[in-house]
């Protein structure tokens, strides 16, 4: 089990859009590594021939019929937004500045 | 100021002979709130004004001979997971603060429509991560037994407030122990239902092949009584079993004449000894006596792989949490942090979420982040699949020669507020009896089994069952409870201490 350094947790967090300060970092990689050589434990328990569970029991998929419900109105959906214009989400642009 | 001790059945029985109206007994509730919960701290957000308006309405229903349910008019309180239409829903997060849900969860619209006021949303560790409630951004909830300790987690807002009698139910949810452990160290019942057994939809996912909510009481009747409410198919989610969620009241009641005569009941190896305490494993081996007096026939399972579980727990769950969580992105709900200038979204999502997320949040997206990327994706999160199958096998293999298993639910009793909040290891041991169950999807119970001689808290008893057969930790919890309640002349939280507030 390789330790997990602390570029790594910067790599990791930036990956999941996760700002961490130089604190942060100190605090949460050594942890990380303590928590990730814990879990290695398990690498060799099963063999090739031991098929994956995703969920618990057998699951099929469920269809429902193609029928108009009532749903949330607009101003329902948009109740919670941070900030909202035209009965839309407003976001921050998503494009670089140079684009 | 007195506080409303009778059980939801007792309470249900009282409002149905006129002895008393839901209103009544709505008002005590609040007013014990107000009393203990300042100590307590299980309620992130009190609803004063919408219980008592349904429990009005629940009184008008009883009176023109109408009951929604069983149990219209006896108030609960529901875990600030769930989604409540015009009650704030912040899952014990900063990154919700203040959001108040559009739309009901199923399983709040159905508490609703059988006529049962909410109190509440109590507290719990942020997006159910932890086993204390200390890593709620609100701050931790108090053990009623001892003011100075955790109440367990994620669901400590819950069992503490059926504990501390300032709610006679609750609705709490179980990823990994988190309505079984709480039940255990504040000495109360919790149940953590089949997977598909309750809809999971309008709950905040946690980790969707794991989670399930289910009923957070003192009696192991109560727990029933609520799981026949809030249980069954549910178009909604799709994971959600198509069959009906059987007699778990007429189980109760069967149990509760305290014969096991023909059951089998399994030991479990593995879930005892090193790492669990001397006076809960105490309390266990006298439950287990107990039931052997009364008739269970008492074998002893080993289930080689649950020494795995805790390890695939902490790959599977984080890998499905850093997923799940992708979506407080700042953009459609919760909190939005702009930085200075012209930010981008993803900026802005970043610096939103580092405010947002407590240190326990980041350590598992993180984590979950590690898991899933390319190249360890195999070594762990492929692997901690198939060990997942490893460990079905074990119980089925073990529900070959028992009917239920049996082990302690938490390996200690509460342990001090601030203990154990910085070392994720040792937080995360304290769910070693109940993950199993959630990686297999089993049903299980958590029922007080007496206070631990070295501390003189509570301890409890899990009695796990096979996928869809939760009849039977209904009948063997209840069998257990009434004969140790004959043992002890009581209830367990009858010795509770009185709180401050009370006096």
């Amino acid at each position: 089990m390789p330790e997990i350094s602390r570029d790594e947790v910067a790599h990791l967090a930036d990956l999941a859009r996760i700002d961490l300060s130089d604190a942060e970092l100190d605090h949460l990689a050594p942890q990380l590594s303590v928590i990730l050589e814990s879990v290695a434990s398990i690498t060799g328990v099963a063999g090739d021939d031991v098929p994956p569970t995703s969920h618990a029991l057998p699951l099929t998929n469920v269809f429902r019929d193609d029928v108009v419900r009532p749903g949330l109105t607009a101003e329902e959906a948009l109740s919670g937004a941070p900030a909202v214009e035209q009965q839309r989400f407003r976001v921050p642009r998503i494009l670089g500045e140079e684009q | 100021m007195s506080s409303d001790t009778r059980t939801a059945a007792e309470i249900a029985d009282a409002l149905a002979a006129g002895d008393t109206t839901s209103v009544e007994v709505t008002r005590a509730h609040l007013d014990r709130i107000a009393a203990v919960d300042g100590d307590v701290h299980a309620f992130l957000h009190v609803d004063a004004e919408g219980a008592l308006r349904d429990a009005a309405a629940a009184d008008e229903r009883r009176g023109s001979g109408r009951p929604a349910s069983a149990l219209d008019g006896v108030p609960i309180a529901v875990k600030d997971v769930l989604a409540t239409r015009g009650l704030p829903t912040t899952c014990g997060s900063r990154i919700l603060e203040g959001w108040v849900p559009p739309y009901d969860a199923t399983v709040v619209a159905r508490l609703r429509a059988a006529g049962l006021p909410i109190l509440g949303k109590t507290n719990m560790d942020e997006f159910a991560m932890g086993s204390s409630t200390e890593h709620s951004a609100y701050g931790a909830t108090h053990n009623p037994w001892d003011l100075t300790r955790i109440p367990g987690g994620s669901g400590g807002g819950s069992a503490a407030a059926v504990a501390a009698y300032e709610a006679p139910l609750a609705i709490g949810t179980d990823t990994g122990g988190s309505i079984r452990q709480p039940g255990a160290v504040t000495g109360t019942v919790g149940v953590k239902p089949t997977y598909g057994g309750v809809s999971r939809y309008g709950l905040v996912a946690l980790a969707n092949s794991l989670d399930q909510a289910g009923p957070v009481t003192r009696t192991v009747l109560d727990a029933a009584l609520l799981h026949e409410i809030i249980g069954g198919h549910d178009p909604l989610d799709s994971t959600s079993i198509d069959a009906p969620v059987g007699d778990l009241v007429a189980a109760a009641r069967r149990g509760a004449d305290g014969d096991l005569s023909g059951v089998r009941i399994g030991v479990v190896t593995e879930l005892g000894g090193e790492g669990y305490q001397a006076g809960v494993l105490a309390r266990f081996r006298e439950s287990v006596e107990l039931m052997t007096k009364a008739g269970a026939e008492v074998v002893e399972v080993s289930c080689p792989h649950f020494v795995h579980a805790l390890a695939t727990y902490y790959l599977i769950l984080p890998a499905e949490a850093s997923s799940n969580l992708a979506r407080f992105d700042a953009m459609r709900y919760g909190l939005r942090v702009t930085p200075d200038g012209s930010p981008s979204a993803e900026e802005v999502m970043r610096v939103t979420r580092e405010a947002g997320f407590g240190d326990e949040v980041k350590r598992r997206i993180i984590l979950g982040t590690y898991a899933l990327s390319s190249g360890y994706y195999d070594a762990y999160y492929g692997q901690a699949q198939k060990v997942r199958t490893l460990i079905s096998r074990d119980f089925d293999a073990a529900f070959g020669r028992a009917d239920v298993l049996v082990s302690p639910t938490a390996p200690t009793t509460a342990f001090k507020l601030g203990e154990k909040v910085d070392d994720p290891l040792a937080m995360y041991l304290n769910d070693l009896a109940t993950i199993p169950a959630n990686l297999s999807g089993v049903p299980g119970i958590s029922v007080p089994s007496g206070l631990a001689d070295e501390d003189g808290l509570p301890a409890g008893v899990q009695i796990l069952a096979p996928a869809t057969a939760d009849d039977r930790v209904y009948r063997v919890g209840a069998a257990l409870e009434s004969l140790l309640a004959q043992q002890w002349g009581g209830r367990l939280l009858d010795r509770a201490p009185a709180l401050e507030g009370a006096r």
